[in-house]
């Protein structure tokens, strides 16, 4: 476990919601409060939450997709046709280039770099692993309840607790240090 | 707002699972103590993995000489076994990717158990291509690099072709399978205590279930998915080419690659009833894996049967049309020559015997369903026999043919890697969550506040 990274200045407010449409309220009424750096926890992909809670867009990943399969089909191509030049032997009267046999060399490449750079992606952007301490956490956020993770300024601690208490968390958590999440 | 109208996010209305709760719960406790039965099997299947191993040490001991191997029949019991391995991977593949780009409502509950299958199912298939080079050590050859003289493998034979494939496959629908229980593994994690914690901890990569992970995750889900679908289309029918570039009669025609992928559907959607039945028996899983689950799977092998038994009759039709002696030759000895049984076993346990799920009655019994999908097992394997086998043995030339029999060492094998299947299989029940938590509670009503307060 590495350390958490200590956000200087601030205080954290872990927000447990019950209810997935309280979650989202709180979310956009953050945004709107103009609370940046905030994070919601989910048990399951929530496509409300993302895209209505916290107006998340496209995700970058896709264009890791495209460049590792492009990247992966290019790379098949040019390995065949390079080995097969390197030696130009024919066999069985086909030609040196036998291009449409490449084409399944090429194509699984494109399907193998193309899926390995997606992962790359996802963790990329995704922040993963991440072996930090599990500090801005809570263990129910894997199970039945949303939450929400906000730090805020010392001078401004008192109205993040009253947003969030506003939506009614089912337990609301206060640590004196703030940490990046 | 969020919508709690289920049918329009594709999902198959659960009555039994009412909370996320209940989704956690019902699941994780399948991680616990395993109980006596859990053991018996892993038992027996260390038993069979030890079977496998001394049968195959024995072989590599003594030469390739110990199987039946032998020319005209170069080819067995140990590529009809990959074939097979390779054809159950496929409906893992199927049901994850393809089944989640078509929103297909009753993958969830099935997905993980079947995705589990086509790893270890794709770890099995590939220990044969090197038990069967006989020489071991030299697997490494497959490998495309150049010889000692610079010269590189020859990128127009199948077998290269196939060596690209299975290696994709294996990879990209084990990132697949990984990258799908991670958040499971999470709710893992936050469940178990002590050491368990600690591995989990260690497997889930710190998920945490923040709204970056998921919108990342998701996406990214979706583009492996959409990568996956082709894939899995395109490795059966790789393997396929393996036969059909080949001018053997009985092999080479250009139906393969679908008829191969179909086949692979529909023995891999069997496997998968033969296992999920006793899993949802012993592990209390009845409300997530339901009738319906077994139906919609029951449906997919009347598919792929029927356009496996359409394959065949074709097979037979082009052989008898083509005017062509050795290929009518080698029909007609497929049906009737010395390895008919074979040939009749297959008819029979894949076109024949699934035709009863074309009765509701048997497509809603799950006994019923679980005794068809050991006939769709038991054809299937027989299927690829049939092809290999009696193609090689009679071919163009009457002093070429030549009959093949299986050795002890080839049938210790064959029953040694359902062992090594069953080991890992049992291993996975154990250690990582059989039924994807995260994606159940898609199907799950979300809980609102606004709704209680309208029953109120």
């Amino acid at each position: 476990m590495i350390g958490a990274k200590r956000r200087q200045g601030h205080r954290g407010f872990f927000a447990l919601f019950e209810h997935l449409d309280s979650t989202i309220e709180a979310c956009k009424a953050l945004r709107g409060a103009g609370y940046k750096g905030f994070r919601a926890y989910a048990p399951l992909p929530e496509h409300d939450l993302l895209e209505e809670g916290l107006a998340l867009k496209h995700s970058p990943v896709r264009v890791f997709t495209l460049a590792g399969g492009l990247t992966g089909a290019a790379t098949g191509f040019a390995f065949t046709a390079w080995t097969s030049m390197d030696w130009p032997l024919v066999t069985g009267g086909k030609p040196i280039l036998s291009m449409p046999a490449y084409v399944v060399i090429a194509f699984e490449c494109a399907i193998l770099f193309g899926a390995l750079s997606t992962v790359i992606g996802l963790f990329i952007n995704a922040g993963l692993p991440n072996f930090r301490r599990m500090v801005a956490y809570h263990p129910e956020c894997s199970n039945g309840s949303f939450g929400v993770y906000v730090t805020a300024p010392h001078a401004r601690a008192e109205t993040v607790r009253e947003l969030l208490t506003g939506f009614e968390p089912s337990e609301l958590r206060e640590d004196p240090e703030g940490f990046d999440v | 707002m969020a919508t709690a109208d289920l049918t329009s996010r594709g999902a198959l209305p659960n009555p039994d699972v009412q909370k996320y709760e209940d989704v956690n719960r019902d699941v994780l406790k399948v991680l616990g103590r395993p109980g006596k039965g859990w053991w018996v099997l892993f038992s027996i299947a260390a038993a069979g993995v030890g079977l496998f191993l001394t049968s195959w040490f024995y072989q590599i001991y003594k030469g390739l000489g110990v199987s039946g191997l032998n020319a005209p029949v170069g080819w067995g019991v140990y590529i009809t076994t990959f074939v097979f391995w390779v054809g159950i991977a496929h409906s893992g593949t199927l049901i994850s990717a393809i089944l989640f780009l078509f929103r297909a409502p009753w993958r969830q509950a099935i997905y993980r158990a079947s995705e589990a299958m086509t790893v270890f199912a794709v770890m099995t298939a590939g220990l044969f291509p090197l038990i069967h080079v006989g020489r071991v050590w030299h697997a490494y050859w497959l490998v495309p690099y150049p010889n000692s003289r610079f010269l590189w493998p020859n990128f127009r034979s199948p077998l290269v072709w196939d060596v690209f494939a299975i290696t994709t496959y294996f990879t990209v629908s084990a990132v697949f399978f990984y990258l799908g229980t991670i958040p499971d593994l999470a709710a893992a994690r936050d469940h178990a205590r002590g050491l368990r914690k600690k591995f989990y901890q260690i497997i889930s990569l710190g998920w945490r279930g923040t709204d970056r992970e998921w919108h990342h995750f998701s996406k990214a889900y979706i583009y492996l998915a959409a990568l996956a679908t082709p894939l899995v289309l395109s490795v059966h029918s790789v393997v396929s080419w393996d036969f059909a570039m080949a001018i053997v009669p009985g092999w080479h025609t250009t139906i393969f690659a679908p008829y191969f992928v179909a086949g692979a559907i529909f023995s891999g959607v069997g496997l998968v009833i033969t296992l999920a039945v006793p899993m949802r028996k012993f592990f209390g899983l009845e409300d997530y894996l339901t009738v319906k689950h077994f139906e919609a799977m029951a449906k997919l092998c009347m598919l792929t049967s029927a356009i496996v038994l359409y394959a065949y009759l074709t097979e037979f039709f082009l052989a008898w049309y083509s005017a062509e002696p050795p290929e009518r030759g080698s029909f007609w000895n497929r049906a009737f020559g010395h390895y008919w049984w074979a040939t009749w076993i297959m008819l029979t346990c894949n076109g024949l015997v699934p035709l009863m799920l074309w009765f509701k009655r048997v497509r809603t019994s799950i006994s019923a369903l679980f005794a068809i999908s050991i006939f769709i097992n038991i054809g299937m394997w027989f299927e690829r026999y049939v092809i290999i086998v009696t193609s090689l043995s009679h071919e163009y030339e009457p002093w070429a043919w030549g009959l093949y029999r299986p050795s002890v060492v080839e049938m210790g094998i064959l029953i040694g890697s359902f062992a090594w299947f069953g080991f890992w299989f049992l291993l996975f029940t154990r250690l990582l969550p059989p039924v994807a938590i995260a994606e159940m509670k898609e199907v799950v009503p979300p809980p609102l506040r606004r709704r209680k307060e309208a029953v109120q």
